[in-house]
């Protein structure tokens, strides 16, 4: 393979060329010299201004960064981002701060003697060229072994030509489909639920469904903290519309509750009995839409009884292995099996009066509002978290309320690229690129034609790797030799802690080899036998997709600390070496996988940063531009893989534009964004008309058509409430919730750096009912001890009132690792899904 | 005439203003002083407490700290810097049971402590500039009661709102958790406490 830069600068110019021709070239407006490519562009004094997205959130802030000397002296909101509309919230507000922690890390560094794993020593400086081959060997080594004993724990927070790489290095490079994102923890539903109901991983409306509805219906997420930006939309909505009502399900009474118009304050997991007795209150009093379901509708119901995913043999038992299985019903069969869902049985489950369910029920009733439900990890971290995200959408399409602007059901992420980098790029143990699955042939076909591979070669990756879960579960066997991770603190993520980080028998994680890329010390980096520094957010160009389609790029501002390095570059030299001696049919493997971009002889990329993201990305954007390829677009025609269904657009354009909404299409030379998807109307106008000229049906019900789904036809899944993993008990008696605090992102190794969100925030609370606190004898600011059947933790309590939570539930915000309250939580997972219930692990608590 | 102005005053160099702004920051390190929960009004503090200390011994957060040499006559009597470390509302409130001489007088419950009013300065708060921030109000001990959010609309912006913090002077009890929590630094905190004693 040619892999000259003359090459390499000929294939990005066509790229170029092709962008220019569109005649999209438009110059920015409102940032005056942003966006002329790497390292900024010049300003007054050499101050430089780029195009960002918010390193935090899944909302996407659209900023501008301001540099200066090498160092961010800025970070602003984007007056021309059409989301936050030069809008941040105080995280985003001191975002420059966080790449200026006094201990980032800028050294490779390496761990001589396990024993001191747990602990902030042990870890010595080191060369790259030490870590590089030590970790090269390592995986070389247990890969050559056995390929099942090594994995990657991926994320939502990293770039899109990142993970793209990532997953083409283990899935085609390795042959190895352990590789799972953080994104298992946090989406993980929403997907299984999208490809169960429509065949495609994508929410179909956007954030402008907020300016236009009359309704809010938030089911289990305080957007109020946890997408603050978004909450600003819908508290305009709420403040500046007539009649604005939200409904709020929740399980205990939040910021986001505080401005509701109802508050319906449900039992741990009740939720499927209430939007079960919502959908049959529809049915049985002919409140649906007629002609939406005719027209769009097929029924079904799956695999029942499903028990629980608490035992590592739960996956391969009879019950687990059936999970996923459904079976066609009529409307009259659904109709029979809502029956029982009385809202008098919701209110027994759910201890939501009647009254307020049926309340709820005939706001989606009454067509002559517009209503937006909106949910995030209340549903999806869930023991049965992808039913949950089914019922929703039953009720939404049982309504006729999809995918029209301001009537939908939006599934909000929790990460900023979740959907750009995890579900899009399909950095999942059991996904290709653009939707594709290992397991179906034509889509392997697909793959190893944009990948140029031989046909028939990705056959030996058909099986499923290890989701999340099983990555730590075997890990704590002993059954993982190498683990790598990036973007992400697992250490203090993951739930079950006290048995992911050994803290019984000191095994596992201590005796397999670890290698951890990282900004900052972390819990994590504690247990790493390899720490590789990274550069951080705009320290090298990078891409974001958030909740709404939207894909932005961020554009390198500075360059990273001492020897950190982009995390590109790690993976190119690390893979370079495991590859070594490789042949991919009858051409040296990492040429083949990553030539086009990379000269492994001269250990560097073949241009800069921008030029290898744009060449990564147009070989991504073959995925979803078929014609771009001839063999692809062959298999896309003959398997009827509708792959222009999620269309790209050229590299450049992203960033002239400060973002685009996939999918984009080119209509008369203009590369136009999709705002609705499936509704049709005019392009220019945000509709989907694109689509739905090329493969849906004009004027179906409500002017939509869902084009991507098996015969055109979404599934209305009948799901049954089942109980949680857990329930209190004498033993256990409180059901500890938690969840994320708006002041801090994630697990704090970023915003606890930041000297204001750490005033602002300190320290973690234990949210108590005061009822429960005066019965045992506990006073706010009290320490307390929280044992479940999974470890034990301590944490202070509080009584004032930030969530109030009813008597015999608590809340704890997860961002403190000297708190670690993932110590205690239960590790069981929705059997369909594969992701971890962090929402109601039963405890008890006990006053020190 | 204001910390800020003060300061200007000083910037300036004149000898008579310097010895003007000493004079004036004793005063108002006196004004601003912000004593414990149950401390009695109308000079009552000041006639009262002898400066014996125990009170700061009691306090469990270290919030109680005797105050400077420039609060004269009330030098070494407690007083709380609600930016480095606000009073956490005890329940059983330590430092008034610790003083001899009721000073400190009982108080029914933390709603009733009087300390002082929290004050937001518009101009510096964040969340005044339509930014998501209000951490004032989530520290609140009595969130939603002594700080509140008023929701209004953002100029030119339809799709924003405002979520202005709101002190309802009747319910603040004055500890200052706001003050150690705001985020704004520069110039100023963009809250502070009016002392009621």
């Amino acid at each position: 393979m040619d892999i000259s830069r003359r090459a390499f600068v000929k294939s990005t110019a066509v790229a170029l060329a092709s962008a220019a021709a569109a005649g999209t070239m438009a110059t920015m407006t409102g940032c005056a010299g942003a966006g002329s490519g790497n390292g900024g562009s010049g300003g007054s004094a050499g101050t430089t201004k780029t195009v960002g997205v918010c390193r935090f959130c899944g909302c996407g802030c659209g900023v501008i960064v301001e540099a200066k000397d090498g160092k961010l002296v800025s970070v602003t909101g984007d007056p021309d981002n059409g989301s936050n509309r030069g809008l941040n919230c105080v995280k985003g507000y001191y975002l420059a701060s966080a790449l200026y922690g006094d201990d980032r890390l800028t050294t490779p560094l390496v761990r001589d003697d396990k024993s001191t794993k747990g602990t902030p020593d042990g870890l010595r400086e080191a060369t790259w060229d030490e870590v590089l081959d030590l970790v090269a060997g390592k995986l070389r080594e247990t890969w050559k072994a056995d390929k099942s004993r090594l994995a990657f724990w991926g994320s939502g927070q990293q770039p899109i030509v990142e993970g793209y790489c990532q997953a083409k290095f283990w899935k085609a490079g390795l042959l190895s489909n352990n590789i799972d994102p953080n994104a298992r923890l946090c989406m993980a539903s929403a997907v299984v639920g999208f490809m169960n109901i429509f065949q495609t991983d994508e929410p179909a409306g956007c954030y402008a469904d907020i300016d236009e509805t009359d309704v809010f219906v938030t089911w289990g997420a305080n957007m109020a903290e946890a997408h603050p930006m978004l909450y600003s939309r819908v508290m305009a909505r709420m403040t500046n519309g007539s009649g604005i009502e939200h409904y709020d399900l929740t399980t205990l009474w939040t910021r986001t509750s505080a401005n509701a118009t109802k508050v319906l304050m449900m039992k741990p997991g009740s939720d499927l009995a209430i939007a079960n007795a919502v959908a049959n209150y529809l049915v049985q009093n002919d409140l649906y839409d007629h002609d939406f379901a005719n027209d769009h509708l097929q029924f079904k119901q799956g695999t029942e009884n499903i028990g629980n995913a608490t035992e590592d043999t739960y996956d391969a038992s009879d019950i687990g292995s059936k999970v996923d299985a459904v079976e066609g019903i009529t409307f009259e069969q659904y109709a029979a099996r809502l029956a029982p869902y009385t809202l008098e049985y919701a209110e027994e489950i759910s201890g939501v009066p009647a009254a307020d369910i049926e309340a709820l029920a005939k706001v989606f009733a009454d067509k002559s509002r517009k209503v937006l439900s909106l949910w995030t990890m209340g549903v999806n971290q869930h023991n049965r978290g992808t039913w949950m995200n089914h019922c929703i959408y039953n009720i939404h399409l049982l309504t006729g309320r999809y995918a029209q602007p301001g009537n939908g059901a939006f599934s909000l992420t929790g990460q900023p690229t979740a959907c750009g980098t995890a579900r899009e790029v399909g950095t999942f143990s059991h996904r290709l690129p653009a939707d594709l699955l290992v397991a179906q042939e034509p889509h392997r076909r697909y793959t190893e034609a944009i990948w140029n591979l031989p046909n028939g070669y990705l056959d030996a990756i058909q099986k499923p790797g290890f989701h999340t879960v099983k990555i730590f579960r075997e890990l704590s066997k002993g059954n993982i030799d190498f683990l790598w991770s990036a973007h992400n603190n697992w250490a203090v993520s993951m739930p079950n802690l006290t048995r992911f980080l050994g803290r019984g028998d000191k095994k596992g994680i201590f005796d397999a080899f670890i290698c951890v890329s990282e900004v900052y010390p972390t819990l994590s980096t504690q247990y790493a036998d390899v720490v590789l520094p990274a550069a951080m957010w705009v320290e090298r160009e990078g891409q974001f997709g958030n909740a709404e389609r939207r894909t932005a790029v961020f554009e390198k501002a500075v360059d990273p600390p001492g020897e950190a390095k982009w995390d590109l570059w790690m993976l190119m030299e690390i893979a370079s070496r495991v590859l070594e001696g490789e042949k991919i049919g009858g051409e040296d493997a990492f040429d083949l996988l990553f030539g086009a971009w990379y000269d492994k002889r001269a250990h560097d990329f073949l241009g800069d940063e921008r030029e290898v993201s744009r060449a990564i990305w147009e070989e991504y954007r073959t995925f979803s531009n078929p014609s771009l390829n001839d063999d692809a677009a062959a298999i896309n025609k003959e398997a009827k893989l509708k792959m222009e269904n999620k269309q790209l657009a050229p590299y450049d354009l992203y960033i002239e534009n400060h973002g685009l909404t996939w999918p984009v299409r080119e209509v008369d030379g203009q590369w136009l964004p999709t705002k609705w998807r499936f509704c049709d109307g005019k392009q220019e106008d945000g509709f989907d008309e694109v689509g739905v000229e090329q493969y849906g049906t004009h004027d179906l019900a409500s002017g939509v058509s869902f084009y991507k789904s098996a015969n055109g036809k979404p599934s209305v899944v009948f799901r049954p409430w089942e109980p949680p993993a857990e329930l209190p008990d004498a033993e256990y008696p409180f059901v500890l919730c938690t969840g994320r605090l708006l002041e801090h992102w994630h697990t704090g190794s970023m915003t606890r750096r930041i000297a204001e969100l750490d005033r602002a925030l300190p320290e973690a609370l234990l949210d108590m009912n005061e009822a429960d606190c005066a019965a045992l004898g506990v006073s706010d600011g009290d320490m307390v001890r929280l044992t479940s059947r999974f470890g034990t933790c301590d944490i202070k309590v509080s009584t004032a009132g930030r969530t109030r939570p009813p008597a015999g539930l608590v809340f704890a915000p997860f961002f403190a690792e000297e708190t670690l309250i993932n110590l205690v939580v239960q590790d069981t997972y929705c059997p369909l899904s594969k992701e971890p219930d962090y929402k109601k692990t039963c405890v008890r608590i006990e006053k020190l | 005439m204001g910390v800020r102005g003060l300061i200007a005053l000083a910037a300036a160099g004149a000898v008579a203003a310097k010895a003007a702004f000493d004079a004036s920051r004793a005063e108002d390190a006196r004004a601003t002083l912000l004593h414990p929960p149950g401390a009695l009004h109308d000079g009552g503090f000041a006639a009262r407490c002898v400066k014996c200390g125990k009170c700061i011994e009691a306090c469990p957060y270290q919030a109680l700290r005797a105050a400077p040499f420039e609060a004269g006559a009330l030098s070494g009597a407690p007083a709380i810097d609600a930016r480095s470390q606000a009073c956490r509302l005890c329940a059983d409130f330590p430092c008034v049971a610790a003083c001899p001489t009721g000073a400190l007088a009982p108080v029914g419950s933390r709603e009733q402590v009087r300390m002082g009013v929290a004050v937001i300065d518009e101009d510096l708060c964040l969340s005044y500039k339509a930014m998501r921030c209000e951490v004032c109000y989530r520290a609140c001990p009595l969130i939603d009661e002594a700080i509140s959010i008023s929701y209004g609309a953002r100029e030119g912006d339809s799709i924003h709102a405002v979520f202005a913090p709101v002190v309802n002077a009747e319910k603040c009890t004055g500890c200052g958790l706001c003050v150690e929590r705001c985020v704004v630094s520069e110039p100023d905190c963009a809250i502070r406490i009016e002392p009621s004693t």
